[in-house]
């Protein structure tokens, strides 16, 4: 009220009024806007796994022939993400292709009150990705950890005895992911024995990127779902030890766990799912979502 | 409507004016006044926001600032041994907008100085819209040609194993800089006055020494502004450097090194940080120190700028 010295006190009482107006004039528009309520269609969002967000895009678009008053919104950014926005209940269901976390539950549920709840929907093989040109076959648990772990040695194709073709890139580029992916936890804890990664990997944002990136470079080596395969690379046979056979990431191998790196895919819901959510649940596990698994390249359940 | 007495002394004087174009007049004072005011309040309050979220893990026993500052160990998410040194992602940054200055000022300063001193008006006309063009092309289009295209070229012409790199992202920066420098730099040179410019000719000089000798000294702080927005464009340029470089925690040794810049690195990881654990809080942290990078250089732009108008 300092910028003008020569106004009288009417002045201020029209200015008073033109603002009171404006402001009612401003709630009004507001309520009109939040009063109108849509209720036309339900929507489920579900968020999380880069390895499983084409599986659950899939599901979406079958499932809007199935239930055409449901909508499904699917988006990515990692399992660690899709948990986190569970947590804070910002979303319905969090797919994550690696478990929920001790610490990760109780945040949910101090946040949300309700427990998330766990439903396996179907299996992958975390599958090690190399170039087709490379002439590498197999490979063994404890050589993948020495190329990926930090105090892993192994730096050069050489070291496996390995030459490529070409012979001009002997250093292996390695191809990781975000920190945020159920994926790098998955390999971490599984492969590095919850040892770190060497620095200097490439961190791809999605499951597709890392075999594309392998596709596309003839000294690289990369882990991902199974569900990414293409006709640029090649998935590795993985032996625990040196001398012990290698077995193939099939399907098969991956149904009677053979292969080392299986592990399951899962849904997480805050507490028991209830009306649309739990049919959609239902169906996922039914004959016709379990096909669609297959489909898309996951192993289904039995 | 309360409407006033007109007999009233006060609104005599003025009687031809409604009360209410008066009070209108005097409602968007204000809000004029309140827009002017917003900007330093929203400076302050993103400041306060990021400082208050990143203040209490500075606190913390499970951190220390030098690791934060000189260390190249980034592991926000170990299970056995958590460290957050973002000596590696500051090089990054550092790295990927040096290159890309190298590039960016010659063409910038070079373009700026065609258009106003070389070219024909209509030539101009036609630069300069199409320069206003390339500036609004959005930075997640330039990371994906990086990706995609760019990528595909450096692999064929270096033979680098990985075509997104540090020389992949300094490119793609120095594109996107490259119009700001054109537009501050040629209005830098355009408020040298032409008296300048007739002093050269007439004494003599040829286009390339007036340029050289008499426009270039004359508007150097303005040009000096130019770069320095263009770094400040580069430092904070984020969704182009995630795509294009690769995406490695490495000290670079070279261009065809693959790195990781600070704004990257938060962008990629700061959804999956749980909400007040250390690992969000030190993103924060980097939240800061990117803010006094880009604050630095931009209150020396500005320094520069009005040292410019001075004159």
């Amino acid at each position: 009220m300092i910028f003008s010295t020569s106004k009288t006190n009417q002045d201020h009482v029209k200015t008073a009024f033109a603002v009171a107006i404006s402001t009612m004039l401003i709630f009004v528009q507001c309520g009109k806007k939040t009063g109108k309520d849509e209720v036309e269609r339900q929507v489920i969002q579900i968020k999380g796994s880069d390895t499983m967000v084409n599986l659950a895009q899939a599901w979406a678009e079958a499932y809007a022939l199935v239930d055409t008053a449901v909508d499904v919104e699917v988006s990515g950014g990692g399992s660690g993400v899709g948990i986190a926005a569970l947590s804070k209940g910002t979303i319905d269901m969090a797919s994550a292709s690696r478990n929920m976390k001790k610490e990760e539950i109780e945040s949910a549920e101090r946040n949300t009150g309700k427990k998330p709840e766990e439903f396996i929907v179907g299996f992958d093989a975390l599958a090690v990705y190399v170039h087709k040109d490379n002439p590498l076959d197999m490979i063994s648990i404890d050589q993948l950890d020495m190329i990926f772990s930090e105090k892993g040695d192994i730096t050069r194709w050489s070291q496996l005895g390995i030459s490529l073709p070409g012979g001009e890139n002997d250093e292996i580029v390695r191809v990781s992911r975000q920190s945020s992916s159920g994926t790098y936890e998955f390999f971490r804890e599984h492969v590095l024995m919850n040892k770190d990664f060497k620095l200097g990997s490439r961190d791809m944002n999605g499951s597709k990127e890392v075999v594309e990136l392998v596709g596309s470079t003839r000294s690289a080596i990369g882990y991902s779902g199974m569900g990414y395969a293409n006709d640029q690379v090649k998935m590795l046979k993985v032996e625990l030890k040196i001398g012990e056979p290698g077995i193939a990431p099939t399907v098969a191998n991956t149904q009677n766990k053979s292969y080392p790196l299986a592990r399951s895919l899962q849904v997480y819901t805050l507490g028991t799912p209830e009306g649309a959510i739990k049919k959609y649940l239902d169906w996922i596990l039914s004959a016709q979502g379990q096909a669609i698994v297959e489909e898309s390249g996951y192993v289904p359940l039995d | 409507m309360n409407i006033p007495d007109s007999t009233h002394p006060a609104c005599q004087r003025r009687h031809q004016r409604s009360p209410f174009a008066i009070g209108g007049e005097k409602a968007l004072e204000w809000l004029i006044r309140l827009s002017g005011i917003s900007a330093i309040l929203f400076v302050l309050a993103i400041f306060f926001f990021i400082f208050r979220e990143a203040l209490p893990v500075l606190f913390s026993e499970r951190f220390s600032l030098s690791q934060f500052l000189f260390s190249a160990e980034w592991y926000p998410t170990s299970s056995v041994n958590v460290r957050y040194g973002t000596l590696a992602l500051t090089l990054g940054t550092c790295a990927v907008t040096a290159l890309a200055m190298v590039i960016a000022v010659p063409f910038g300063l070079g373009g700026a100085i065609y258009i106003s001193e070389f070219s024909s008006p209509r030539a101009r006309e036609a630069l300069k819209i199409t320069i206003e063009l390339l500036a609004a092309i959005p930075s997640v289009v330039w990371g994906f040609i990086g990706l995609t295209m760019m990528s595909k070229l450096i692999v064929t012409y270096t033979g680098a194993p990985v075509g997104v790199n540090l020389l992949n992202g300094g490119i793609i920066l120095a594109l996107m800089s490259v119009p700001i420098i054109v537009s501050i730099g040629e209005d830098a040179l355009k408020a040298v006055p032409d008296s300048f410019r007739e002093a050269g000719i007439a004494m003599g000089a040829t286009k390339w020494q007036l340029v050289y000798r008499v426009l270039l000294p004359a508007a150097k702080n303005g040009l000096l502004a130019a770069v320095l927005l263009g770094v400040g464009r580069a430092v904070g340029e984020t969704m182009a450097v995630l795509m294009a470089t690769g995406h490695a925690v490495q000290i670079p040794h070279g261009i065809l090194d693959s790195v990781r810049t600070l704004t990257a690195n938060v962008a990629a990881e700061l959804g999956e940080a749980p909400v007040g654990s250390d690992h969000y809080r030190v993103l924060f942290l980097t939240g800061v120190l990117l803010f006094a990078i880009t604050f630095t250089v931009n209150i020396t732009a500005d320094f520069v700028i009005r040292g410019f108008k001075k004159k």
